[in-house]
């Protein structure tokens, strides 16, 4: 092999390029390994913590009285499951519903800013105060608690996460693929639907998954709604447990044993979050062909 | 088979840019018709014109007459209907990404409510084979994306979409000028096979490709079309000496 032929200047040049290039790449891979940490750190952390309180009786025991030795959490992991599905029939429609607005059909009409901005504030809204909001709208007309107002305050606090991800997933899509559907004498409205809004689903799948993963964890809006139920209860109209509520109270007992069950808790929240969220991801994934995004 | 259109005081504008001025001019059926001019002269917007794509942007607006056929697009008809009669591929190929070979070629008909499972198979077959692609995708036509194939078969693939709802015109606004010269040749060889049964409006930079493909020729300059004749007059003995200057690269 024959060596390069480069005077000596140049030769220091691309070495201080090299060192440059291996500096940058060195620090992306810190802040990747610093974002990771916490997630990784909180997870084992739990693991060590609940991992040993877990047995089969935690999936389907309701909570016993204390002093009792055992129990579970069956039924407020039921009803957690019972109130993000209601949350979720009420947020991703709507959400979905006012991205597609935003983007397609009232882009730069002041409905449309008036729309974006209410979402935006809507986001900032503190979960307790949708809690006692979603208590005055629907639980006192009621006379009673219930999962269907707990539902109905997670569905709010998911709409502006899903309607904005949605917007800006939409906005994503290139005009190119929009003029080709109108192109083929198909209406604006069809276009939208079938194929600009399936273009970007993925990216809206996305959206909706962080809105159900941040809502799945809440327990303040659920205080004054859903309440919490020692008991089994699946009906709508009654109160009803939820794990994040099971593992406030718990977690603020004085005993001992609750403290071990509100760690456990707490693992099955987060490892039922990530299969949700995992599974969601390979259902869709598996229609969509390889090569859209 | 493809119809004649007839173009009569054809203004439009984006905004208070006047970007088309008075066009008069009659398209043969059945037969390639070139536009060729510097970029900016305005041939987009006209073709964009005959299948009203123009109205799509909000600040844009036409006035004058286009008969298709008979039919009168700007008075008789909706945007939607006549974009149905009037197939477009435009300059970069825009397959849809989500979807399937099948899917993209299908798409046309079955977002207008066409579901007859046989029927469609047939139609995107005959498209296919029309657009000479067939022979390429036959065998992973619902396995893969359309967006996975090379530029030159998508833009085929998309010339295949136009083709399937069966239209009476086809537009291309430069189809070939994103692609390399042997996928250029194919697009070439394809409109020549395709005017027996469309009528074929082409824009395009490349004046060779309007001599090669089009009967005639209409060369548009800064919003106005300076002359429109047959394809081997303008490029031989040019009426207007704008015309002159421009195919002899004087500039543009």
């Amino acid at each position: 092999m024959e060596e390069h032929i480069l005077p000596t200047e140049h030769k220091l040049k691309a070495r201080i390029r090299t060192l440059t290039d291996g500096l940058a790449t060195g620090l992306a891979v810190l802040s990747t390994l610093l974002v990771v940490a916490p997630l990784v750190a909180i997870f084992i952390y739990l693991v060590y913590k609940g991992a040993s309180s877990l047995s089969w009786a935690f999936f389907t025991d309701v909570p016993k009285p204390v002093g009792e030795a055992g129990g579970g959490m069956a039924n407020a992991i039921a009803g957690s499951a019972i109130l993000l599905a209601v949350g979720s029939l009420i947020g991703i429609p709507v959400g979905i519903s006012g991205g597609i607005f935003l983007a397609e059909f009232g882009r730069g009409t002041k409905l449309a800013n008036a729309v974006r901005f209410t979402a935006d504030v809507l986001n900032g809204v503190p979960s307790i105060v949708m809690g006692i909001a979603v208590y005055s709208l629907v639980v006192v007309p009621q006379g009673h608690f219930s999962a269907f107002s707990g539902g109905v305050a997670l569905g709010i606090m998911m709409i502006p996460t899903v309607c904005r991800t949605t917007e800006e997933m939409l906005l994503m899509v290139p005009n190119a693929v929009r003029e080709a559907a109108l192109a083929l004498g198909v209406p604006n409205w069809r276009s939208v639907l079938a194929i600009t809004v399936r273009t970007a689903s993925s990216g809206i799948i996305t959206g909706c998954m962080l809105a159900f993963a941040r809502v799945a964890g809440e327990t303040a809006p659920l205080i004054f709604t859903a309440f919490g139920n020692v008991g089994w209860s699946s009906r709508l109209d009654e109160p009803i447990a939820a794990l994040p509520l099971q593992i406030y109270v718990y977690a603020l007992s004085p005993y001992d044993d609750w403290h071990r069950l509100a760690w456990a808790g707490a693992l099955v929240l987060i490892v039922l979050i990530v299969l949700a969220v995992s599974l969601v991801r390979y259902v869709t994934s598996r229609g969509v062909l390889k090569g859209a995004s | 088979m493809g119809v004649g259109i007839e173009v009569i005081n054809l203004n439009a504008w984006y905004g208070t840019n006047h970007t088309l001025q008075d066009i008069n001019l009659n398209i043969p059926a059945n037969h390639v018709t070139a536009l060729i001019g510097p970029s900016g002269c305005g041939k987009s917007t006209f073709v964009r014109c005959l299948n009203r794509m123009h109205e799509t942007n909000p600040i844009a607006r036409v006035t004058g007459t286009v008969r298709i056929g008979d039919l009168d697009i700007y008075e008789d008809a909706n945007p939607v209907e006549i974009r149905r009669r009037v197939g477009m591929v435009f300059q970069r190929p825009n397959p849809f990404p989500t979807m399937s070979i099948y899917d993209n070629v299908a798409a046309g008909l079955k977002l207008n409510g066409y579901s007859n499972r046989r029927a469609l198979d047939e139609i995107v077959e005959k498209s296919l084979k029309n657009s000479a692609l067939w022979d390429e995708v036959k065998d992973e036509l619902k396995k893969k994306s359309g967006a996975s194939l090379s530029g030159g078969q998508q833009q085929r693939l998309c010339i295949a979409r136009a083709l399937a709802v069966d239209p009476e015109v086809l537009l291309m606004d430069e189809p070939a000028s994103a692609l390399d010269p042997v996928s250029t040749s194919k697009i070439e060889d394809l409109i020549f096979q395709l005017k027996s049964q469309y009528t074929i409006v082409i824009v395009t930079h490349n004046m060779q490709q309007a001599a090669r493909v089009a009967e005639k020729t209409g060369f548009f300059l800064n919003g106005r079309m300076v002359e429109f004749d047959l394809t081997h007059k303008i490029f031989t003995n040019p009426s207007d000496k704008r015309t002159e200057d421009y195919i002899t690269g004087r500039f543009g």
